[in-house]
C-alpha cells in the first residue's frame, strides 16, 4: 500500500504547499495524516458512510476499499432518527439502519473490532441528541476508546461545547466544529478555536446532497484560513471529480458523503466494497 | 418560594435547559433573529402594530368568563375559562403568528415556512400571512395530510402551500425536520415560524412572550372581575406554547398555583403516551435542551395522543425549567380522560374543546375538586373542538359511547 494517493496530474493541481505547524510528539493519527499530505502537497478524500447501511457487515471491507482507492480519512456516520443537517438519501440510510438495530454501541464495537485492519483515519459524525444523551464527555472517551481518531458533532451549542472539546483533547483525537458560508467572522474565530485536527467547512447554505453546480469555496476558506492553520476539510453537495479538484484548487480535503451513501445502498449487497473503491477512484481521476 | 432568574440568559438557557443546538448555517439567521427582536420589542411602533392587529384581526382580548355549570359539576372551586377558542382561526396559535410574521417584514424576508401536526399553527400562519401579504409554505406529515385534509384545505384557501412530508412517521417530529432542513437552504429571503415554545434559542422566549398576551389579559380580567388573582392557573402541554403563554405573567406570583397537562395517551409504557415532563430524560431535539422522550440511546421516541397537537415527543425548555425548579406542577390525563372532558365542557358550557384542552379540562376539575368555593381555578380553553369532530366520533364511537 505505498503507492501514490493521488495521480500525478492531480498532485500538480492540487500543489499548494501550506507552512508546517509547530508539532508536538507523539502525533495523534489526524495530524499525521493531514502533515504527512502537506509535506508532499497532496490533498485527502474523505468519504462519509452511514454505518449499518446497507450492512454493518459490510463496513470492514467498505473501509478496506476507500483505503485502497485512496481515501485518507473516512467519516462514520452514526445513525439518529431526526438528522436536521441531511438530506434525504443520508436521512434515509440513517432510518435503515436504525430499523435494523444499529446503535451507537453496535457501531463503537464494530470500530474496535476492524480499528486494526485499517491505517486510515477514522471520524465519527453522531448528533449532539446522541452525545448528551450518552453522557456527553463520557461519550467522546468512549469513541476515542473505540478507536476513532476524531469527532464531529454537526448540532452541537458552540457555547455549551466546551466539556466535549476538552475531552477530545485529553484523548488527543480531533474534535471539528462546522463552519458555514453565513458565519460571520467573528463567528469564525470562535468555532476554529474550538477545533482541533481540522475544521470542516460547509460548501454551500443548506443540508447534504448531490448537487449540479461546482461548488464555490474560496472565499470561505480565506476567510478561515485568515484565522486558523488547521487543514480545512470541505463538505455538502460534493459528489463528482471535478467538484473534488474545485474543493482541493483551495482545502485540504474534499467530503463526499451522499453520492457514496446512495452508491453503497443500491445493487448487489455482496459488492459494496467494490463498488466504494470504484467511486472513490472515480472521485480521484481529474 | 425564592425569585425565579430571569429567563433565557444570553445564551438562550432557561437553567441548563434550551440553548442553540443547530447546524452552524442556521447560526447567522438565529442571531440576526435574536437581535432583531430585541429591537422589535424596544421599539413602540412595534408593539402598537402587534396590539393592533391583535385586536381588529384577531379579536382580542378574548373572553373570561365564570363556568357556571362546569363549577356546579366539580362540587368545589369557581372554574373560570380564558377562552382562547374564540380567537380568529380558533385557537391561541394566532397570537404567535402574527406576531413572527410582523417580525419577518422587518427583516425583510419575504418568505414564511413553518411545520404543523393538526393544522392549526398551519393554518394560524397562512392566515398571518395571507393577512400581510407573504408567502407562505407549510411543512405536514403524510399521516396528518390524511387524518386533517379540512385544515389542508384551508392552508391552501389561504394561499400557502402545503407539503405533504413522507419521511420517519410521518408526522409533526418530521413535519419539523422537514422545515428545518428547508430553512438551511432558504435563510437569506426566509422566516421559519415555529409553533411552539420549542426549538433553538431565541424562539422559546419570542413565542413565549407573544402567547404572554394570554396571561397578562387574565392576570388583568382576574383583578377587575374577581378583585384578586386566580387560585390556579390550568393548561394543557404539548410543545406548550399556551401553557407558556398564560402561566409566564403569573410565575412571580407565589400564591398562583400552576399546573401543566400532558398527554398520557393510553398509558405509561414507552410509545403509549405524549409526557416528556412526566417520563423523559433531559435531551436534545429540534435545537434545544429539554425533557424529551429518547430511547436509551437517544433516538426519539414514538409517541401517542388521541390530540394530534400533544403528540410530541419534545416539549418547550423553560416547561423543564420550570418542572426543576418546581414552580409548574405537570399532570398527565389519558385520551379516555379527555374524551370525557370533551364531551362535559360540551353539555355543561355549550363549548365544545379542542382534544388538546380537554386534558386541561379534566385536570381542572380533578384540582378543583380539592379546593373551596371560594377559590377559583382558571383554564386555558386552547382552541375549539370543531377540528376534532371527525376524531372524536371515530373515538366516542370505539368505545361504545352514545352521542
Amino acid at each position: 500500500m505505498s503507492r501514490t494517493l493521488y495521480p500525478l496530474s492531480y498532485q500538480a493541481a492540487c500543489a499548494k504547499r501550506l507552512p508546517r505547524p509547530a508539532t508536538i510528539a507523539p502525533m495523534s493519527r489526524i495530524d499525521q495524516i493531514f502533515q504527512d499530505l502537506r509535506a508532499n502537497g497532496r490533498k485527502a478524500l474523505m468519504p462519509f458512510v452511514v454505518a449499518g447501511d446497507p450492512t454493518l457487515d459490510a463496513l470492514p471491507g467498505t473501509l478496506a476499499a476507500l483505503e485502497q482507492a485512496g481515501a485518507s480519512i473516512a467519516e462514520i456516520g452514526i445513525p439518529f432518527s431526526d438528522p436536521i443537517a441531511d438530506g434525504p438519501v443520508i436521512a434515509e440510510a440513517m432510518h435503515r439502519a436504525l430499523q435494523r438495530g444499529v446503535s451507537p454501541s453496535v457501531v463503537l464495537a464494530r470500530v474496535r473490532e476492524l480499528r486494526a485492519s485499517v491505517r486510515m483515519g477514522l471520524v465519527a459524525m453522531v448528533s449532539v441528541s446522541i452525545v448528551e444523551r450518552s453522557g456527553g464527555s463520557a461519550f467522546i472517551a468512549a469513541l476515542a476508546d473505540a478507536g476513532f481518531d476524531g469527532v464531529i458533532v454537526p448540532d452541537a451549542d458552540l457555547d455549551a461545547v466546551g466539556p466535549l472539546h476538552a475531552e477530545a483533547e485529553r484523548r488527543d483525537i480531533a474534535f471539528a466544529m462546522l463552519v458555514a458560508p453565513t458565519s460571520t467572522d467573528a463567528r469564525i474565530e470562535r468555532l476554529v478555536r474550538h477545533c482541533r485536527g481540522f475544521v470542516y467547512l460547509l460548501a454551500r447554505a443548506g443540508i447534504t446532497g448531490e448537487r449540479q453546480d461546482a461548488p464555490q469555496v474560496e472565499s470561505l476558506v480565506r476567510r478561515v484560513r485568515a484565522k486558523t492553520s488547521l487543514p480545512l476539510a470541505v463538505g455538502f453537495g460534493i459528489s463528482t471529480a471535478a467538484h473534488v479538484k474545485a474543493v482541493c484548487a483551495h482545502a485540504d480535503a474534499a467530503i463526499v458523503g451522499s453520492s457514496l451513501v446512495r452508491r453503497l445502498a443500491e445493487g448487489d449487497a455482496h459488492a459494496v466494497a467494490d463498488r466504494a473503491g470504484a467511486y472513490a477512484r472515480e472521485l480521484l481521476r481529474v | 418560594m425564592t425569585t425565579l432568574p430571569q429567563v433565557p440568559d444570553t445564551q438562550g438557557r432557561f437553567g441548563k435547559f434550551g440553548g442553540r443546538y443547530v447546524p452552524e448555517t442556521l447560526l447567522s439567521a438565529l442571531e440576526q433573529l435574536e437581535a432583531a427582536y430585541a429591537t422589535a420589542r424596544a421599539d413602540a411602533s412595534f408593539q402598537r402594530d402587534v396590539d393592533t392587529l391583535l385586536r381588529d384581526f384577531v379579536g382580542r382580548p378574548t373572553p373570561f368568563a365564570k363556568a357556571e355549570r362546569l363549577s356546579e359539576s366539580s362540587g368545589g372551586a369557581q372554574i373560570w375559562l380564558k377562552r382562547e377558542d374564540l380567537a380568529h382561526t380558533g385557537a391561541h396559535k394566532i397570537n404567535n403568528t402574527i406576531g413572527q410574521a410582523l417580525l419577518a417584514k422587518r427583516l425583510g424576508k419575504t418568505r414564511i415556512i413553518a411545520e404543523t401536526g393538526a393544522g392549526q399553527h398551519g393554518v394560524a400562519t397562512a392566515t398571518a400571512c395571507a393577512r400581510l401579504g407573504l408567502r407562505c409554505e407549510v411543512y405536514m406529515g403524510a399521516e396528518d395530510v390524511r387524518r386533517q385534509a379540512l385544515n389542508v384545505f384551508r392552508m391552501r384557501l389561504l394561499g400557502a402551500k402545503v407539503n405533504a412530508v413522507e419521511t420517519g412517521s410521518r408526522t409533526l417530529k418530521d413535519a419539523t425536520n422537514e422545515a428545518m432542513r428547508d430553512w438551511m437552504g432558504s435563510v437569506a429571503d426566509t422566516h421559519y415560524i415555529i409553533g411552539s415554545v420549542v426549538g433553538p434559542h431565541p424562539f422559546p422566549m419570542m413565542v413565549r412572550d407573544f402567547q404572554s398576551v394570554i396571561g397578562r389579559e387574565c392576570r388583568a380580567q382576574s383583578l377587575e372581575r374577581l378583585g384578586r388573582l386566580p387560585d390556579a392557573v390550568v393548561a394543557c402541554v404539548g410543545g406548550g406554547s399556551n401553557a407558556a403563554g398564560i402561566f409566564f405573567p403569573f410565575v412571580g406570583d407565589a400564591g398562583v398555583r400552576l399546573v401543566g397537562v400532558e398527554a398520557g395517551g393510553r398509558g405509561n409504557a414507552p410509545g403509549e403516551h405524549a409526557a416528556p415532563l412526566a417520563f423523559g430524560t433531559p435531551g436534545v431535539l429540534h435545537g434545544s435542551l429539554s425533557y424529551v422522550l429518547q430511547d436509551p440511546a437517544g433516538q426519539t421516541a414514538d409517541v401517542h395522543s388521541c390530540s394530534a397537537g400533544l403528540d410530541y415527543p419534545g416539549v418547550g425548555p423553560e416547561h423543564s425549567f420550570w418542572k426543576d425548579t418546581g414552580r409548574v406542577e405537570y399532570v398527565a390525563a389519558t385520551d379516555e380522560q379527555a374524551l370525557d372532558a370533551f364531551r362535559l365542557l360540551a353539555e355543561r358550557e355549550g363549548i365544545i374543546p379542542a382534544l388538546e384542552t380537554s386534558h386541561a379540562v379534566h385536570a381542572t376539575m380533578q384540582v378543583a375538586r380539592g379546593m373551596r368555593p371560594d377559590q377559583v381555578v382558571v383554564i386555558n380553553v386552547s382552541g375549539r373542538g370543531d377540528k376534532d369532530v371527525n376524531e372524536a366520533i371515530r373515538l366516542l364511537e370505539a368505545r361504545g359511547d352514545r352521542v
